[in-house]
């Protein structure tokens, strides 16, 4: 099997698994606190390193370029309109025209 | 993959990770990790569920963020048809933009020139400002940003990611815990 339809499989299981998880289990029992707490805490963490080692690293290299502009364009458009879709638009635009020029 | 797997931020840092040179199973357990959230996500809406084990678990799949928000009331009890029906939507869209992206994505010209490589990056930003509503989980998203950029260097590809989530752990102190008790108290408890 290819490395690609190995992930396509373990994610599909793995998602299954996490999403049916909850609904099987529960039989009126919560999660301890001190789960909730660090599970809502996962999201922040796991997103702001994908976004550092893609847009301020370039392979395992440390790097700053054209998409680190287009990203920073984009994250500003989002948190002064709301809007994903201006986010995701402008960016790559961003990108693009600094690197044609 | 979008067919079977159905979690965008999941699709998108397993694809990332393996697009960085990560083997597949640093991309399924970021994919994992991602994902996570909808435990808690699913604890909350288990209540509002009918049926057996099998029934409910495979009602437990169309969640995703933005349906689940969607059909949250106030009293903690879940809207299921709107949850359901907002879900089906996202679905078909979804299927759909993978579908042309992989029959046409050639045609559209090479994803370097369009800037195409900011995307992903400016995706997960937008979805971050959602996320970081909390000073604490700001700094927790401060935390794993540094963590990642520290490790990149010095680490094989996947890796970064994976160890920035042990910034999550802040949740352990006192004042997260607390913080979790008084948002469910104020939700009020699940039915």
């Amino acid at each position: 099997m290819s490395t690609g339809a190995i992930v396509i499989a373990g994610c599909a299981v793995v998602t299954f698994a996490i999403k049916a998880a909850g609904p099987v289990a529960l039989g009126g029992r919560e999660l301890p606190i001190w789960f909730t707490s660090v599970v809502v805490l996962l999201a922040p963490a796991l997103l702001a390193a994908l976004v550092a080692s893609q847009a301020l690293a370039d392979g395992d290299r440390l790097a700053i370029g054209a998409d680190t502009a287009g990203v920073a364009v984009g994250g500003f458009a989002a948190w002064r309109t709301g809007s994903i879709v201006a986010c995701v638009l402008l960016a790559p635009a961003v990108t693009a025209a600094l690197r044609a020029l | 993959m979008s067919a079977i797997v159905f979690a965008g931020s999941a699709q998108f840092s397993a694809v990332a990770i393996l697009a960085q040179g990560g083997g597949a199973g640093a991309a399924i357990a970021a994919a994992a990790l991602m994902n996570s959230r909808f435990l808690p996500m699913g604890v909350a809406f288990a209540p509002s569920l009918r049926g057996g084990a099998v029934k409910r678990a495979l009602q437990g799949q169309p969640v995703v963020d933005a349906s689940w928000a969607l059909a949250a009331r106030p009293d903690g009890s879940f809207d299921r048809m709107l949850l359901f029906g907002s879900s089906a939507v996202a679905y078909a869209s979804w299927v759909t933009g993978t579908a042309v992206g992989a029959l046409w994505g050639e045609a559209l010209g090479d994803p370097h020139d369009l800037g195409l490589d900011a995307l992903f990056p400016a995706f997960f930003v937008a979805l971050l400002l959602n996320e970081a509503r909390s000073g604490r989980a700001r700094g927790v998203a401060a935390l794993g940003a540094l963590i990642a950029l520290a490790l990149v260097p010095i680490a094989p590809a996947g890796v970064p990611v994976l160890v920035a989530s042990l910034a999550a752990l802040v949740g352990l102190t006192r004042g997260a815990r607390e913080t979790v008790l008084e948002r469910q108290e104020a939700e009020g408890e699940p039915r």
